[in-house]
């Protein structure tokens, strides 16, 4: 539904900010300006938290990669090994089902849905529901310059699984270049500057905003109700960018962490090859991580590889998805050695992600430490698309919420109990999720701090 | 509004030095088209931000001292001042364009006082010009497609477009852009309402150079183009493959098209057999010709007769698109051939799927059509296969990068095959089966109706596409005769009833 706004308010804060902007403050941030235990501002606003969601495609060998023990201090499989120096940092959480309650399993794209919606989709292009992330967003993401970053290592502009709707899906950065600017461009205040004077260019564009709702108003009136709803789903758009350059107008809370990253950032050129996407990947972490110190996102999300996973090996012939069901499985390996390749990589992704946030100091402890990172893929086993027992992680404590180092025994419970825990630890406010055998009414309290 | 129409209209209102670095949110495609897809889509605020960000970069361009002097047809009185009358003359004629329709009195308004108010906090009249603008840029009065209805009185009972949204209709179809002057002024004065009035019109546009930007904006879509904005072949494998040659695949598609349709006016069908295209020195390299670069690097090239390739089928860009990085797919191609070019929907692989046979490590499958045909002998995978692989091993003497070849693994390639029913021996002979089938003419029919009215077609008008058919069977499918047959239709520009009252209009974000 529209906000009612009053017209002239808005035009007459145009005119009294604009007449009584340019006021300078100066307020140098430091480590003092924290209270005594170091989790929140001296003043008692707690320290952001967090959410973000860490997505790669075509599953792991069970074989290599589930620990053959649960709970702390297990041995780490091969396909694991790559996460054992951050073994502090995350939880593993396997023998969690996705169950499709006789609808089709939509290869690439069920596993996924479900674990992002709730549900299992009726027709491969369909999304029930908003995916998770949104939800989040929607609770924590105001305040800060950017309600979600969505971030697709790919290349890809396709490869987003945050959306409001089939008819909504929120655009991914796919050039690190490009996400520089868009974080630390011209319009990026830094918060740790020593004087703040608000942006008269700021003010006008916000006042250009207001003026677009209040002389669309009369369109709105004259739509039928499905046209209403996405002119409405426009303004929300509208107003949320109002918002923001109402956020830019005041002086940001400090980070001292925030260091804007220097030097010249490459381009990487397209492509799908293993070597462009991860370097994109790092780089594109690196920003992110900067970013999220900087205060400029509570919301993330990262697609190392799509569900369907078109990476390829320089040299081979097959990409992933093919090497997944046309390479025999090694009889002496039980696996298939060069599809096994790529989840290698993946694997290698995901700790050097983890890694970027765990290194980034914060407060008493790291970003990390005051965030909750939900990762997943699409299938157990790519070459028959198994839903059966799709691996899960968790990284982050979530200011102290959240044990880590533990490997977690779904023992065949919905697959959903995780991404529930997830809305709920993010203040969602919501009594289940899911539709039958995948609805989830109860947490995954065995993370529970 | 898509990505290209948002450009034609900035360009064709401002010329062509304003630079337009935005870049759309990714629609769904619909009914296969992402013209039928962003009828639904909504605009979420990370595509506002893009929006709002080139809204801001356009509106600076067409104020700054450079631009001013051609682009605003009045000068303020004082430039460090406000001055309303000639921010209103502007920004009426201005508006009047962006958004097909004059501005009301209020709209107008309202741009003046925000032109007023940012040209007196000390910027200047410009300023103010350019916050003015940016809000038209931002509008969705600009940037979603709205048609208004209206009772047809030549019909009493049914309903049909207003004037302006004719001419927007028209306009987003021929030009791929919003309509100019002198449409706006045929809207004006009712003439789109009159059959010689909208028939004068139509003309106009179909003669005009813009009409080629219509054309390659409905292929570009139907032929699902925006593929390659991401293809890149594996270097190790098809070193001459860059990612420049990706972008000229495609483009050589739409030179193409557009030579065929446009200037030869060519029947569609000929699309599929022609020998005649455009080539690039970086193409010439794929398809080891030799060619005098022309204006631009694009020069004519016609493959002699008796040549392995004719028509879009054998061009590099139909067939890298559809290959893997690192080799070619008879499946892929044939599927693409069901899908886009005939409107058939071949089924997913069941989750399950069984590639046993073709994992066997002692099989030597050398060629694409052993290691298929061992696969489809599993009744599960035969079904679906059996409706792709014979159309796509007709073009596998063509890699994953579209280079000719006679064998893989030193076997022959075996180009031969049957398109329902219809033997062929080689990739020409395919393209010439594709050319003579039926369903080749019912897609496109349907695909460009639905590209025209940003929606499905219903099963209502299946009739009406008989009518189409019916008109251009025996002269022939020109696209200009096409787009004629339908836009003279009673039914083009008819609409629904409204369900409610009083709601006379519809918005798509085209």
């Amino acid at each position: 539904m529209l906000i009612k706004t009053n017209p002239i308010t808005r035009r007459r804060i145009l005119r009294g900010a604009i007449g009584g902007g340019g006021v300078a403050v100066s307020l140098p941030f430091l480590d003092l300006f924290l209270n005594e235990n170091g989790t929140a501002q001296a003043a008692g606003t707690p320290l952001p938290s967090r959410f973000g969601t860490w997505f790669w495609g075509l599953g792991v060998d069970a074989e290599i990669f589930i620990p053959k023990t649960f709970g702390a201090n297990y041995e780490f499989p091969q396909q694991m090994k790559p996460l054992e120096k951050v073994r502090q940092h995350f939880n593993l959480l396997s023998n969690f089902n996705v169950l499709t309650d006789g609808k089709t399993n939509f290869c690439h794209y069920t596993g996924w849905v479900a674990l992002r919606c709730g549900v299992t989709p009726a027709t491969r292009s369909s999304l029930p529901s908003e995916s998770l992330d949104v939800a989040i967003s929607d609770v924590i993401g105001g305040g800060s310059r950017f309600r979600s970053i969505n971030l697709a290592a790919t290349g890809v502009a396709r490869d987003s699984y945050s959306f409001r709707s089939a008819e909504a899906i929120n655009p991914p950065e796919t050039s690190a270049v490009e996400f520089y600017q868009k974080i630390f461009g011209p319009e990026f205040q830094d918060p740790n500057a020593a004087n703040f004077t608000p942006d008269r260019n700021t003010m006008l564009r916000k006042s250009v905003l207001s003026g677009v709702i209040e002389e669309s108003k009369s369109l709105n009136h004259q739509l039928g109700a499905a046209d209403k709803r996405r002119v409405d789903e426009y303004f929300t758009s509208i107003r949320e960018l109002e918002g923001r350059l109402e956020t830019q107008l005041q002086k940001p809370p400090p980070a001292p962490a925030c260091i804007v990253p220097k030097g010249e950032i490459k381009e990487i050129p397209v492509g799908l090859d293993v070597v462009s996407v991860g370097a994109r990947h790092r780089a594109m972490t690196d920003l992110l991580v900067m970013a999220l110190a900087c205060n400029q996102t509570k919301v993330f999300n990262m697609v190392y590889s799509d569900s369907g996973s078109s990476l390829i090996r320089k040299g081979s012939e097959r990409t992933h998805h093919i090497l997944t069901h046309e390479e025999p499985i090694d009889p002496q390996l039980g696996i298939q050695p060069n599809a096994s390749w790529f989840v290698d990589r993946a694997i290698e992704g995901w700790a050097y992600f983890v890694e970027a946030m765990a290194r980034t100091p914060e407060g008493d402890g790291s970003l990390l430490d005051h965030s909750l990172i939900y990762s997943h893929t699409d299938c157990q086993f790519a070459k028959v698309h198994s839903l059966e027992g799709i691996p899960m992680f968790t990284a982050g404590r979530l200011n102290g919420r959240l044990k880590t180092g533990l490997h977690i025994d779904g023992r065949e419970r919905p697959a959903t109990e995780l991404g529930f825990t997830c809305q709920r630890l993010m203040g969602v406010p919501t009594s289940s999720w899911g539709q039958q055998s995948m609805e989830a009414t109860r947490e995954v309290s065995e993370i529970f701090a | 509004m898509s990505q290209s129409e948002y450009v034609h209209t900035i360009t064709d209102i401002f010329g062509a030095d304003i630079a337009i670095g935005v870049r759309f949110a990714p629609v769904k495609r619909a009914d296969g088209l992402l013209g039928v897809g962003a009828g639904t889509a909504v605009v979420t605020p990370g595509a506002l931000d893009r929006l709002e960000s080139a809204a801001r970069s356009v509106a600076q361009q067409v104020t700054d001292a450079k631009h001013r002097e051609f682009l605003v047809s009045c000068k303020p009185a004082l430039e460090a001042e406000r001055d309303d009358a000639c921010a209103r003359r502007f920004l009426a004629q201005v508006g009047r364009l962006l958004y097909r329709r004059p501005l009301t009195d209020a709209e107008l308004n309202l741009k003046v006082q925000i032109a007023g108010e940012a040209a007196a906090d000390g910027g200047g009249f410009y300023k103010g010009l350019t916050y003015a603008l940016s809000g038209l840029l931002v509008s969705p009065n600009f940037l979603l497609i709205s048609e208004d209805i209206e009772p047809d009185p030549l019909h009493p009972g049914r309903w049909r477009l207003t004037g302006y949204s004719k001419a927007t209709r028209l306009s987003f179809l021929l030009w791929d852009a919003a309509p100019d002057e002198e449409l706006l002024r045929a809207a004006e004065r009712g003439e789109l309402n009159d059959a010689r009035g909208l028939r004068r019109q139509t003309e106009r546009m179909l003669a005009a150079s813009q009409f080629a930007q219509g054309v390659r904006a409905f292929f570009d879509d139907f032929l699902v183009l925006e593929a390659f904005d991401n293809v890149a072949k594996d270097p190790i494998i098809y070193p001459t493959y860059t990612n420049n040659i990706g972008k000229e695949a495609r483009e050589q598609v739409l030179r193409t098209v557009v030579d065929e349709l446009v200037i030869r006016k060519s029947d569609y069908r000929e699309l599929f057999t022609t020998r005649r295209t455009l080539m690039s020195p970086g193409l010439a390299s794929i398809y080891r010709v030799l060619v005098t670069p022309g204006p631009g690097g694009w020069a004519p090239y016609e493959f002699p007769a008796g040549d392995p390739r004719a028509g879009l089928l054998t061009q590099v860009g139909f067939l890298s698109q559809y290959a893997h990085p690192g080799r070619s797919s008879s499946t892929r191609r044939g599927r693409a051939i069901r899908e886009v070019l005939l409107c058939q929907k071949v089924p997913d692989p069941p989750p399950n799927v069984d590639f046993s046979i073709v994992e066997d490590p002692h099989a030597k499958f050398r060629t694409a059509r052993e290691r298929l045909a061992a696969h489809n002998t599993d009744p599960t995978c035969r079904g679906c296969h059996m409706l792709t692989d014979p159309i796509g091993l007709g073009l596998e003497r063509f890699d994953g990068a579209g280079q000719y070849r006679e064998t893989e693994h030193g076997a022959p390639i075996d180009p031969s095959g049957t398109l329902d029913g219809v033997a062929y021996a080689d990739a020409a002979g395919l393209g010439q089966a594709l050319h003579d089938s039926g369903a080749l003419r019912q897609c496109v029919i349907s695909r460009l109706y639905s590209f025209a009215v940003g929606r499905p077609a219903t099963k209502s008008e299946s009739g009406l596409f008989k009518y189409f058919q019916s008109k251009l069977d025996d002269g022939g499918y020109r696209f200009a005769d096409m787009l004629r047959v339908m836009i003279y239709s009673d039914a083009f520009f008819a609409a629904q009833a409204p369900d409610e009252t009083p709601p006379p209009r519809t918005a798509a974000l085209n």
